[in-house]
């Protein structure tokens, strides 16, 4: 019983604790731009990813990019390239670092940057209008970071 | 071969694909709008002022972006929902309110008085050097000449009450001065215009200069033009300030606001105004 217990709460620990090899948004290295390594040490999960890029409380990709391949999001926004085939423009490690923060490849994007927590100008908690009160978290976490790379590479043409 | 033509018909529909994109512009129209008084022609598309050149040779009004249904409720005072507000501040103008039962008309007799003051605010006052919305004018004497409690920036009385006198510049050229006084807050506005805000990182000129006519999910982008304002915003079926409109934006940035009424948000409204000179005051105008 009390062995079952205690291996039931390691067994929960694994599951909430922050992984031990997750990179925390201040710690990333990018070269020219790119990520080589997953920010969670594990490949991520494409069907998740494309949930994070078609909801508006996440990723919210298709507010500025068509994506041909997720016909069922509606009203997708043009102010930012199309995004089908990006898996041939860009190789996995760019695909990341542009996620995380793209202006670390190009200078002046207006995307915004998805895994960055310092640097702001007047940042407030989320869409209340109001100052943060705690430390800010990135806008995805790793995990979600990892599954929209592991959809975008999924868009070859 | 048959994959070369396969190649040809993609480019092809891609091509019209982009194409079709270059119709989410400013939508060709003129707006002519019912009035009691006859058919008055509302300006909503001009050279822009000399100060924008480097960056636009068109402004447009905000109306040009939005649907046929929007638009058309702007062509008659008897669709316009905004309207209702400007009787309501009709009542009010001439209601007996001050502490010594002083009214609006008691001083200025009718609101048409106020003639031609939307159209040149935000402006520097002469007498004082401050910076002035119609709003602080109104402020002024509800406290000052009535001795009443300053009303709520952004309450019901004061929206009714900047509606009545926006209706009085209506059809007239957007003026704002940007030299002399007002210079340093106009250069204090276009700072914040230009300021990436927000853990989204977005100015205004990003949506507003940089992608306009283009669409995020389903928001039109317009110019961000305030020549409109106060609108009557069919989505909050009420009416909106720029400076209310001000914080919603920035809000939607992820970012801490300004409140309406701040000397941040004065000198933008200064400055985003100034970027409409030559477009008509709509009055209310109608948006979604």
């Amino acid at each position: 019983m009390t062995r079952q217990f205690w291996l039931a709460t390691a067994a929960m620990l694994c599951i909430t604790s922050p992984v031990a090899s997750e990179t925390a948004p201040s710690a990333v290295t990018y070269v020219d731009g790119a990520i080589d390594v997953s920010l969670t040490g594990s490949p991520g999960d494409a069907a998740a990813g494309k949930k994070v890029m078609t909801t508006a409380s996440l990723g919210n990709c298709v507010a500025c990019h068509q994506i041909g391949t997720i016909p069922e999001a509606d009203f997708q926004g043009d102010i930012a390239p199309p995004l089908d085939g990006v898996a041939d423009r860009y190789s996995e490690a760019e695909l990341r670092g542009l996620v995380a923060n793209a202006k670390m490849t190009f200078e002046d994007s207006f995307m915004p940057a998805f895994y960055k927590t310092e640097g702001f100008t007047r940042p407030g908690a989320a869409y209340s209008g109001k100052a943060p009160t705690e430390d800010l978290p990135p806008i995805l976490t790793a995990q979600q970071i990892e599954d929209v790379v592991a959809y975008l590479i999924t868009m070859t043409e | 071969m048959q994959r070369h033509v396969a190649r040809l018909a993609t480019t092809l529909a891609l091509g019209l694909a982009l194409t079709g994109t270059a119709f989410a512009d400013p939508v060709d129209d003129s707006l002519s709008i019912e009035t009691d008084d006859g058919v008055l022609e509302i300006v909503t598309t001009t050279a822009a002022p000399a100060h924008l050149s480097d960056v636009m040779d068109t402004i447009y009004s905000g109306w040009h972006f939005r649907e046929d249904e929007t638009r058309a409720l702007q062509r008659d005072d008897f669709d316009n929902p905004g309207m209702v507000y400007v009787d309501r501040a009709l009542d009010s103008w001439n209601k007996a309110q001050g502490a010594k039962g002083e009214s609006c008309a008691g001083c200025h007799e009718g609101p048409e008085s106020m003639k031609g003051l939307r159209a040149v605010t935000p402006r520097v006052d002469a007498t004082t050097g401050a910076l002035m919305t119609v709003e602080n004018y109104v402020n002024e004497c509800v406290t000052d000449r009535m001795g009443l409690e300053a009303w709520g920036m952004t309450g019901d009385k004061m929206k009714d009450m900047l509606a009545l006198i926006s209706m009085q510049s209506r059809g007239e050229v957007v003026n704002i001065a940007i030299d002399g006084a007002a210079a340093p807050f106009w250069e204090a506005g276009k700072e914040i215009y230009y300021t990436r805000f927000g853990q989204l990182e977005m100015s205004c000129a990003n949506c507003h200069e940089d992608n306009q006519g283009r669409y995020i999910r389903a928001d039109h982008l317009s110019q961000g033009q305030v020549n409109g304002f106060p609108v009557y915003r069919l989505k909050d079926a009420g009416i909106l300030t720029a400076q209310q409109r001000f914080v919603g934006c920035v809000r939607d940035t992820r970012a801490e606001t300004f409140k309406p009424d701040s000397a941040e948000f004065k000198a933008l409204e200064l400055y985003v105004a100034s970027r409409g000179n030559g477009l008509s005051v709509e009055g209310v105008s109608v948006r979604h």
